[in-house]
C-alpha cells in the first residue's frame, strides 16, 4: 500500500469549515488523482496529448455536474462540494479540471437552467456519466473579452435555424459529442443551441503549437450552413444573460480549482527545501527560501478562506458575478505566483518533469487569460465600486 | 449470504505521531482519520462478492468498535457501497474488548462470512479477527489473501511460508484478511456519497466487559542515525565501523 507524497497545508484549520460530506468527496478525488492522473499526466502533457480514457473515469466517479439533481443524473451536492472537486482535480492538472469544468459549469449547467424537459432528458444523464462529451463556442477570433460583438450567427429558416460563423480556443472541440453553442439572431438577440457531432457543414479542427493546457484538447468550431433543429435551441434564455451565467459558474470552480494547483506546487517545494542540502543544511534553513514558502502559504490560506465563503454564499444564492471574479481574479494570480516561487525552490531539477510546477505554471498562463482574462476581472470590480465601466 | 467487514478508524498512515499526558495516550489533535486499509480493501472485496454473486450475497454490513468521530469513516464505507453499518459507541479499548463488542452484534445477525484485516495500522494488534471467531465459535482463516465463492462454496487461499495454501470453508467464519485480497481499494463516487445519507447506520451502546490490557505508556522509536559514506574499495574501514561502532560483527 504506497503511501502518496502529498500532504495538503491547513494552516487556518480550514478543515473544520467543511462537513464531513464534504471532506469525504475532497478524499474520493484526491485519491482517484492520486491514483489515475498522477501517475500518467507529465507523459501526456508532454506529448500534448489528452488522456481521453479519464473521461469514463470522471463520469464514474461523479465528477461531471455534481451539482444537477439526481433526476437527471447528477449527484445533487452543494456547490462547495463542487469547488472541493475542481481543487482536487486541478492539483493533478489544469487540462482535467477544465475538461470536467467545461462539462459541467459550461454545458450541462445551460442545459439544465435554459434547456427544454426533453433537453435535459436527452442530453444530462449521457453527461454525466461521461458517454457524452460536451464544449461550450462563445469566444470568436475577433470577439474574446467582448462577445457581445460575435459575428456567429443564426437564420430561422422556418422549421429549423441554420448556423454560420466560427468559435475559437473551445476545450475539448475534436473529441466533444455536442456543443453548445452561442449566435445572434437576425434581430441581434443571442440564442444558445445544442449543436451535435456529424450535423452537415459543422467542423472542429485542432488548435497545436500550444505551451498550455497540453493535456488537453483545444480546438475551433466552424459553421457553414448548418442546420439546427428548433428542438436543439434552448427555450429558457435570450440574450449575453445565457453564456454569462455560464461563465460565472465556471469561475467560481476555478476559483477553487487553482487553489489545488497551488497546494501542489507548495507541497512539493517544501518537501524538496527540507530534503535538500546545501552548505552543509537543508536549504529550507535558508532565509529566502523560508521567505518564499511562507508567502505561499499565507497565499493559499487566504485563498482557501476565500473560496470557502464563496461557496457559503453561492450555497445560499448570495453569490454576486462580482464576487465569483474577484474570486477567480485573485486565486488564479495566487496560484501563477506560487508556481514561479516554488519552481524557484526547486532549483534547477523545478524545470524537469519529475516536479509539477512548470506544468502547473504553462497551465495557468491559459487559467489567468479564460474565462475573464486577469485585467477584465479587475474592471468588473471596478465597476462594482464605482458604478461606472470601463471596459466599453 | 450475508457479510460482515469489521473496520477500524486510524490515523491516516501519513500522520506525525504524537503523545500527551507525559506519553500515555496518543494526541489525535489535528489527526484526520482513516479506515484501516486493510479493512478497505476487505470491504472492496466483499463488494466485489456481493456483485458477481447473481444475488446469493444479499448485504454487505461494516461495523467499527468507536465514539461519533469515527462516523465519517462508516459514511465513507457506505459511500463506497456497503448496504448499511453499526457503530459500538465506545473506544476500542483493546482487542479482546473490540473483539468481544462485534461478536455481541454478529450473534444477533447471523452473518455466513466476517471480514477483518489482518492487522490496522495504528496499533498492529494482529488479534481482533481471531478473538471474533473464538466469540462466536467458528471457523477462522488467517493471512487470507483470495476469497471466492464458487457454486455456493467459499474458497479461501492463504499465503504460508513458501507458498500458498487452498481451502473449502463452510460457512459462518471470520477470514482475516491481507494484502492481495483486493487490488485496490474502492474510491466512493459522488453519487454513491449521497446515497450514503440515507444507508441505515444503527449505533448501540457497548455491552459490559473488562478490558485486558493497561496501556502503561507510549514512545517513539529513536531518530534514524546519520547515514556513513565507505568508498566501495575500502573493505578495511567498513569491517572495522561495523565491529567498533555498529558492534555488528
Amino acid at each position: 500500500m504506497a503511501t502518496v507524497q502529498y500532504t495538503a497545508p491547513d494552516h487556518f484549520l480550514c478543515d473544520e469549515l467543511f462537513t464531513d460530506e464534504q471532506k469525504i468527496v475532497r478524499g474520493a478525488i484526491r485519491d482517484w488523482v492520486d491514483r489515475s492522473v498522477k501517475p500518467i499526466i507529465e507523459d501526456y502533457y508532454e506529448r500534448a496529448t489528452c488522456p481521453v480514457h479519464l473521461i469514463k473515469e470522471l463520469g464514474e466517479m461523479g465528477a461531471f455536474g455534481p451539482f444537477i439533481p439526481q433526476e437527471y443524473g447528477g449527484a445533487g451536492m452543494d456547490y462547495t462540494s463542487y469547488g472541493l472537486i475542481m481543487q482536487e482535480l486541478e492539483r493533478g492538472d489544469s487540462g482535467i479540471r477544465s475538461m470536467a469544468s467545461v462539462q459541467t459549469s459550461l454545458v450541462m449547467f445551460p442545459i439544465y437552467s435554459f434547456g427544454s424537459e426533453e433537453q435535459k432528458r436527452k442530453y444530462l444523464p449521457k453527461l454525466a456519466t461521461g458517454e457524452l462529451l460536451g464544449c461550450f463556442g462563445l469566444t470568436e477570433p475577433n470577439h474574446g473579452s467582448d462577445p457581445g460583438g460575435m459575428k456567429t450567427n443564426v437564420k430561422d429558416m422556418g422549421d429549423h435555424y441554420l448556423l454560420n460563423g466560427s468559435k475559437m480556443w473551445i476545450t475539448n472541440s475534436t473529441i466533444a459529442d455536442i456543443g453548445v453553442v452561442w449566435a445572434k439572431n437576425e434581430q441581434g438577440v443571442v440564442l444558445g443551441m445544442i449543436v451535435e457531432k456529424g450535423m452537415s457543414g459543422f467542423t472542429a479542427p485542432e488548435t497545436h503549437g500550444k505551451w498550455s493546457l497540453r493535456a488537453s484538447v483545444t480546438g475551433e468550431m466552424v459553421f457553414d450552413n448548418v442546420k439546427i433543429p428548433k428542438e436543439n435551441i434552448f427555450p429558457g434564455v435570450k440574450g449575453l444573460r445565457g453564456p454569462l451565467s455560464c461563465l460565472n459558474s465556471a469561475r467560481y470552480g476555478i476559483a477553487w480549482g487553482v487553489i489545488g494547483a497551488a497546494m501542489d506546487c507548495y507541497d512539493s517545494a517544501l518537501r524538496y527545501s527540507l530534503e535538500r542540502q546545501q552548505f552543509g543544511r537543508p536549504i529550507a534553513g535558508f532565509q529566502l527560501q523560508q521567505k518564499k514558502l511562507a508567502e505561499a502559504l499565507t497565499e493559499i490560506t487566504k485563498a482557501q478562506l476565500l473560496a470557502w465563503r464563496l461557496g457559503v454564499l453561492r450555497n445560499e444564492g448570495k453569490a454576486t458575478p462580482a464576487q465569483v471574479s474577484m474570486a477567480k481574479r485573485n486565486n488564479v494570480n495566487m496560484a501563477l505566483q506560487i508556481a514561479r516561487e516554488m519552481r524557484q525552490v526547486h532549483g534547477a531539477m523545478g524545470i524537469t518533469n519529475d516536479y509539477p510546477m512548470m506544468r502547473h505554471m504553462m497551465n495557468l498562463e491559459s487559467v489567468i487569460t479564460y474565462e475573464g482574462t486577469h485585467d477584465v476581472h479587475l474592471l468588473i470590480t471596478g465597476n462594482e465600486i464605482t458604478g461606472i465601466q470601463a471596459f466599453s | 449470504m450475508k457479510i460482515l467487514v469489521c473496520l477500524s478508524n486510524v490515523p491516516d498512515t501519513t500522520t506525525k505521531v504524537r503523545f500527551k499526558d507525559n506519553n500515555t495516550s496518543f494526541d489525535a489533535n489535528g489527526v484526520q482519520w482513516i479506515i484501516n486499509p486493510w479493512d478497505e480493501l476487505a470491504l472492496t472485496r466483499a463488494l466485489e462478492l456481493k456483485e458477481g454473486s447473481n444475488g446469493v450475497i444479499t448485504n454487505v454490513s461494516v461495523i467499527t468498535v468507536g465514539e461519533a468521530f469515527a462516523e465519517p469513516t462508516i459514511r465513507k464505507a457506505l459511500a463506497i457501497g456497503a448496504d448499511n453499518a453499526y457503530r459500538v459507541n465506545s473506544i476500542p479499548k483493546d482487542a479482546f474488548f473490540t473483539a468481544f463488542q462485534i461478536a455481541e452484534i454478529a450473534k444477533k445477525e447471523s452473518f455466513d462470512i466476517i471480514f477483518a484485516g489482518i492487522e490496522s495500522s495504528d496499533y498492529n494488534g494482529s488479534m481482533v479477527g481471531s478473538m471474533i471467531s473464538e466469540f462466536l465459535n467458528i471457523s477462522s482463516v488467517s493471512s487470507v489473501s483470495a476469497v471466492n465463492i464458487e457454486n455456493n462454496e467459499i474458497k479461501v487461499t492463504r499465503e504460508i511460508p513458501g507458498g500458498k495454501e487452498f481451502l473449502n470453508v463452510t460457512a459462518p467464519l471470520v477470514a482475516v484478511v491481507q494484502k492481495g485480497i483486493a487490488i485496490n481499494p474502492r474510491i466512493p463516487s459522488m453519487r454513491g456519497i449521497m446515497t450514503a445519507r440515507t444507508k441505515p447506520l444503527t449505533v448501540s451502546e457497548a455491552v459490559a466487559c473488562d478490558s485486558l490490557t493497561e496501556f502503561v505508556n507510549y514512545e517513539l522509536p529513536q531518530p534514524k542515525g546519520k547515514c556513513k559514506m565507505i568508498s566501495a574499495d575500502n573493505v578495511k574501514e567498513l569491517v572495522q565501523l561495523l565491529h567498533n561502532e555498529a558492534k555488528v560483527l
